[in-house]
């Protein structure tokens, strides 16, 4: 196993893609924390890792709290060692046209996707780079590549994401960090459950996999760029979305 | 125990892999010691665990030779 004894913190980690990519990290080895964003949701996420054998436990942890953020990385440090494995999943949709969207929505967006992107990942750097290894991965989107009417918020912040990802990955490459998005396309999860029929049924008709994307499928791309294999990896953003978007 | 001057410059050695008998007291970070921007970040780190204190980024922006650092250190220890 790639990943034996590794702290692995994944965001958002209660359902869907976030759920399968701490189920993953965990069937490597790593020592799991996932977050979510209620009590409930952190012991659901404790469960499922006991009940699959997996180390590691849930965490309530809102992503948006600055010294929430700070005391859950220092609860994590003492409890099992320094975070190896960021795992950016957390976030929301708040889909509106832009004639209609509210600040409130814009910044709803914003502060969940992006914001605590930055947050995290400055939080985890000092122990990767005393550690010289590290991995942060960010669960981007196809539609930060390709756009998407309704969703100028949250592609905004996928695309944020990304260039972050760039970024980040020139100024700590030197210390063996590697920084990268997988960015999932049409994948069966709830946020994708809550869209209209026809929409979907276009959705569908532009992928040439002609199928949605399973969660498991996301968690296999991350759980690549988050093993040894993926060490010459960085900065880029790996599309896993059944050829909806070509780059 | 050692005083803060060597103390200092042990660290800067282990953390910019020079040799501390290269290290001066006006040794430049950057330009006397071959440092890079995240050299600087990583060397303020190791002083505030060495040290046991926090740096904040502002005053760590000002430390950039030897002598910086023994003086904050100096003007900041047991506070």
């Amino acid at each position: 196993m790639s990943l034996q004894g590794k702290v692995a913190l994944v965001t958002g980690a209660s359902r869907g893609i976030g759920r399968a990519i701490a189920e993953s990290l965990g069937r490597e080895g790593a020592i799991v924390i996932g977050t979510a964003t209620s009590d409930s949701g952190a012991a659901a996420i404790a469960g499922y890792l006991q009940e699959a054998g997996l180390q590691g436990t849930g965490l309530a942890l809102d992503v948006n709290d600055a010294a929430a953020v700070d005391a859950a990385l220092d609860q994590i440090e003492k409890a099992h060692g320094p975070v190896a494995v960021l795992v950016n999943n957390a976030g929301i949709t708040r889909d509106q046209l832009l004639m209609r969207m509210k600040e409130d929505d814009w910044d709803a967006v914003m502060d969940t996707n992006l914001r605590s992107v930055y947050r995290l990942s400055k939080a985890v750097l000092r122990g990767m780079m005393k550690a010289r290894w590290g991995r942060i991965i960010s669960i981007a989107s196809v539609v930060g590549a390709s756009g998407s009417a309704g969703q100028t918020n949250y592609a905004a912040a996928k695309a944020g994401m990304m260039g972050f990802t760039k970024s980040l990955a020139r100024e700590v490459g030197s210390r063996n960090i590697t920084v990268n998005c997988v960015a999932p396309g049409f994948i069966d999860t709830d946020m994708t459950a809550v869209l209209a029929e026809d929409y979907k049924q276009k959705l569908l008709a532009q992928i040439p996999l002609e199928r949605l994307g399973r969660p498991e499928e996301i968690a296999d791309a991350v759980t690549f760029l988050a093993s040894d294999k993926a060490a010459y990896v960085t900065g880029n953003t790996l599309h896993v979305n059944g050829g909806m978007f070509m780059n | 125990m050692e005083n803060i001057e060597q103390r200092v410059k042990k660290i800067v050695a282990e953390q910019l892999g020079v040799n501390e008998a290269d290290i001066k007291i006006d040794s430049s970070f950057v330009e006397d010691l071959g440092a890079d921007s995240l050299d600087t970040v990583e060397l303020v780190m190791a002083l505030e665990e060495e040290f046991e204190c926090e740096i904040p980024d502002e005053e760590a922006e000002k430390i950039t030779n030897v002598q910086q650092a023994v003086d904050y250190v100096k003007a900041h220890l047991g506070k």
